[in-house]
């Protein structure tokens, strides 16, 4: 197989945080009842208008500002005109001359550094009903997603590898969650994507014909779809034949993608202005209040998080994965000396907790968990109270369940460590005594005897002994 | 004295008054076929959900509604094969104020199909005759309406304007017909025909009646968002008052342009009362008005081929028993259930909007529209009103047209531009013609100044009939 040069672009539904539809009343609940969302204006009864839910609009720039994008300052919607039994009214009102946003970026990670993404634009549409296909071979129509508000993002044909495409849709999830825009949930349909690509032989020729991937449900999908697609491509061009302009709809148990419809059967969608919705502008003030209210985007938090707490960017990336552990540790890095230590143990011992348990991030919030007792077990570590050992596996999970302070349970469970020296001293000497051959060794330099020594005395102690004072203790009687 | 006036100040009894309507039209009905279904039983009492309220400023009025606008329970068909069996779900905004202001609700009028047409002929049910000569149609769109009003079956009804589909039928059948400016009049519950044309008014036999039941259903409506938010005038309150000083604009393209001796003669007649009432009179240019038929006849199909795309067949509506395939299901049920104006009006627009012509035709019609609206204002700088006879004829017979939709089209060369505007407009009878039928005078106004623009049409009616 030859090597190609690879183009892709993902256009990415994400469904906007509100509690109702984008013109009308109805609420948007994921999994209700079939049809039991729904009114004459989402159900396009004869007679209803559409009035535009303003939240919707406050999002959608508000997206636009978090994607770096420039928001419209002319909001207006269009009739997308097509027939399928799961859109009411016969169109869809979308934005297709004036998007919310227009540009925009998304920066990523790839094995080349840092890369930034363009967007072409994103807009605002509201979503179709579903169609359910039953076994006698009917179909049925559920509406209570017709109406749902959207945010269709479209990037610029720009993505090299199924991973960057992966990368991408990572971060744009992150900053569409971190900016209050949508919960962007792919397994409550919250964030969906279709990809379009193409191969060519090198960067320097012409886009090949492109090819379009809808039916990935998750970003493993998207990565194993777009890996199948392009070994698919380049064996039809790698045989000299050409690349068919269509659209495929990925298959997750197959594992294949498989042609839904060719192009000679492409809509042409006549939109036009939607006369039953008013244009409106919008003022600078707006958009530079949105700027100023904005949260702070994932990208920026990581950069802070290495400069405030001196995190290095891949420890700053695994506590960012979590929100829940996030803000933990944001609220209990003033008051413990070392953040990195405590970043590990949150993402460490902690989040292997939490998922053993199949607890979520909020278990670690003040009501939950005794913050104050969490920083007593890492001071008991620092102060070789404990071992680190002991604390992970047996103290923290003791006091995770039983909600006691861990020098309590350090009490109760006999784990403390023999630190203090006048009761080392008698174990040492009786070690060294009992042990003349080794003794001899390490004085004729074989310094490994030293570890052999060490190892008896943890045994003698049953483990309790700090073993780092043990060895300081040992080599201080051994004339060093 | 207006109907409803009259109504009131002689306590006069409700339940004798619906009875006499329902009487009227039993007698009438049958050889006109203004109604499509009457709903109200003989107590008064409509279908479900249209009980009317027991005090209100059209309290025991009774009206006729067009079959494009929705009362709750009632079957609603836009005189279509495609809605029968339809029962509307919600009450349209004017139905609900109508209510609310103790109205009774009759029953639903005769209609083009879906509006499109200006004879009531393209009806599913058949075409609606004139009053004043069975032989001949009451215009339309909303002729069903006019000749309720005009037969005495009705003192009121409401029809729907897109294109002069209230003034046209007016003017033919002899009554008053208003349309509001666009977004005066709440469109939430009539089934749209072109959206950013069409308004709901009142077709009644005075000009005072129009004026008390606009006062009822105009004003803002969050459930329409292109309804204004304008205040709603005491519209009555201006009849009367003095038209001296009101500057009365004769558009010259509008004058000269193939009418009927009758139409011009009555416009003559309207224009020298209002001057002789101290009203100056200018002659004014819309150069732009020119295209206005040729505007609407893309603006509205667009909007029309989309807004009749939600007659698949899938929810409501005739649906095709046995369709082998989604397509089929579509191409049967529409096949099946539109008429022939109506497919032609969807093959027009969707043709007009497809790619490859959507700049040459929608795009262009809509600079031209706007070029018209700029024109309107700058004359609105100068003038109160704008004078125009309402149809260039009086009513055709039935069948004359059918044959030649251009000549159809063009009984609404006067009416169009006010849509295309936006801006109200009123006919009054001015007279009749050598038939005898009646032909219509036209006022257009200023956005949102209905009272100057009934202040005017009030004059001419009363000093018209003063006349003779």
């Amino acid at each position: 197989m030859s090597v190609y040069d690879i183009v892709i672009g993902l256009e990415v539904h994400a469904q906007l945080a509100t509690r109702t539809k984008i013109f009308c009343g109805c609420r948007t609940d994921f999994g209700a009842e079939p049809n039991s969302q729904v009114c004459s204006v989402c159900a396009g009864y004869p007679g209803v208008l559409p009035v535009l839910n303003r939240r919707v609009f406050e999002l959608g720039l508000k997206a636009a500002v978090a994607l770096g994008a420039e928001p419209a300052r002319h909001v207006q919607f269009d009739r997308k005109n097509y027939f399928y039994p799961d859109l009411p009214k016969g169109y869809q009102i979308s934005q297709f001359r004036h998007p919310i946003g227009s540009g925009g970026e998304v920066e990523i990670d790839s094995p080349d550094g840092t890369r930034l993404i363009k967007l072409v634009r994103l807009h605002l549409e509201e979503d179709a009903g579903k169609l359910i296909h039953d076994a006698s071979g009917s179909s049925l129509v559920d509406l209570n997603r017709a109406g749902v508000p959207l945010a269709e993002i479209v990037s610029e044909p720009v993505l090299k590898t199924p991973e960057e495409a992966q990368a991408y849709l990572i971060e744009l999830r992150a900053i569409l969650r971190a900016a209050g825009v949508s919960d962007a949930d792919m397994e409550k349909g919250q964030l969906r994507c279709d990809a379009n690509i193409s191969l060519r032989k090198t960067a320097a020729d012409p886009l090949g014909t492109k090819v379009e991937i809808k039916n990935m449900n998750s970003f493993r999908h998207v990565r194993d779809a777009l890996a199948f697609e392009i070994t698919r491509q380049a064996k039809v061009l790698d045989a000299g034949e050409l690349i068919v302009q269509e659209t495929r709809l990925w298959d997750p148990d197959a594992g294949r993608t498989a042609s839904m419809r060719s192009k000679e059967e492409a809509h042409d969608y006549r939109y036009f202005p939607e006369p039953d919705l008013v244009p409106f502008e919008v003022d600078d003030e707006r958009i530079r209040r949105i700027r100023e209210t904005l949260e702070e985007l994932p990208r920026q938090k990581r950069t802070r998080f290495c400069d405030q707490y001196g995190l290095n960017l891949y420890d700053a990336g695994v506590l960012m994965a979590d929100d829940a552990v996030c803000r933990v540790f944001e609220e209990l890095a003033g008051k413990y000396a070392s953040a990195k230590t405590l970043a590990n143990w949150l993402t460490g011992p902690v989040t292997a907790y939490l998922n053993e348990q199949g607890l979520g991030g909020e278990a670690l919030g003040a009501g939950r968990m005794d913050h104050a007792g969490f920083l007593e077990l890492l001071v008991l570590v620092d102060g070789g109270k404990v071992s680190l050992k002991a604390a992970r596996e047996k103290i923290f999970p003791e006091f995770m369940k039983s909600g006691k302070r861990p020098s309590v349970i350090l009490e109760e469970s006999g784990l403390a460590q023999i630190s203090d020296d006048a009761s080392l001293i008698t174990a040492v000497d009786e070690v060294l005594q009992s042990h003349p051959g080794p003794v001899a060794d390490f004085r004729a330099g074989k310094t490994n005897a030293l570890q052999f020594l060490v190892g008896q005395l943890m045994k003698a102690t049953r483990g309790k002994a700090n073993p780092a004072r043990v060895k300081t203790l040992l080599e201080e009687r051994l004339g060093r | 004295m207006g109907w409803i006036s009259d109504f009131k100040s002689r306590n006069s009894d409700i339940q004798s008054t619906i009875d006499t309507c329902l009487k009227t039209i039993a007698l009438k009905d049958p050889e006109l076929a203004a109604f499509v279904k009457v709903e109200c039983d003989d107590s008064g009492r409509a279908a479900s959900g249209a009980i009317a309220s027991k005090s209100g400023k059209l309290r025991g009025v009774p009206i006729a509604l067009k079959d494009n606008i929705c009362v709750k329970g009632w079957e609603i068909t836009c005189a279509s094969r495609i809605l029968k069996g339809y029962v509307a779900p919600y009450h349209a905004t004017v139905v609900e104020r109508l209510l609310s202001e103790g109205a009774v609700l009759i029953g639903r009028t005769n209609m083009d199909e879906f509006a499109f047409g200006s004879s009531c002929e393209t009806s599913a049910y058949g075409p609606t005759r004139n009053p004043h000569d069975p032989s001949r149609a009451p215009g339309g769109s909303s002729g069903g309406s006019a000749a309720a009003v005009a037969a005495d079956m009705v003192p009121v009804a409401l029809g729907s304007d897109t294109g002069g589909s209230i003034r046209q039928p007016a003017a033919f059948c002899g009554v008053v017909g208003l349309k509001p400016t666009y977004g005066r009049v709440s469109r939430f519950g009539l089934v749209a025909f072109a959206s950013s044309l069409d308004q709901i008014g009142p077709l009644t036999r005075s000009v005072e009646d129009a004026a008390l039941v606009l006062e009822v259903i105009a004003g803002a409506d969050r459930r329409d968002s292109t309804s204004a938010d304008v205040p709603v005038d005491v519209y009555s309150k201006a009849l009367g008052g003095p038209v001296k000083g009101l500057k009365i604009g004769i558009p010259k393209e509008f004058i000269g342009r193939g009418a009927e001796p009758a139409v011009e003669e009555g416009f003559r007649r309207c224009v020298e009362l209002l001057a002789r009432e101290g009203a100056e009179i200018v002659e004014v240019s819309l150069p732009h008005t020119e295209y206005a038929v040729s505007v609407y006849y893309v603006v509205a199909p667009c909007e029309a081929s989309s807004n009749l795309a939600r007659f698949d067949g899938v929810r409501y509506g005739r649906r095709d028993p046995a369709p082998r395939t989604l397509a089929e299901l579509y191409e049967r049920s529409r096949h099946d259930g539109f008429g022939t104006e109506a497919k032609r009006r969807i093959i027009l627009g969707t043709y007009a909007l497809s790619s490859g012509y959507y700049d040459a035709y929608y795009l262009k019609a809509m600079r031209v529209r706007r070029q018209m609206i700029r024109e309107f204002n700058e004359v609105f700088k100068r003038v109160d009103l704008l004078a125009t006879p309402t149809a260039p004829t009086g009513a055709f017979r039935i069948g004359e047209k059918t044959g030649d939709p251009l000549q159809m089209y063009l009984s609404d060369i006067f009416t169009i531009s006010a849509n295309l505007a936006g801006i109200p407009a009123v006919s009054i009878p001015s007279g009749v013609n050598a038939e005898g039928l009646p032909v219509g005078f036209q006022l257009m106004g200023r956005a949102f100044d209905e009272s100057t623009l009934l202040k005017a049409a009030y004059a001419v009616e009363d000093k018209l009939g003063a006349a003779g």
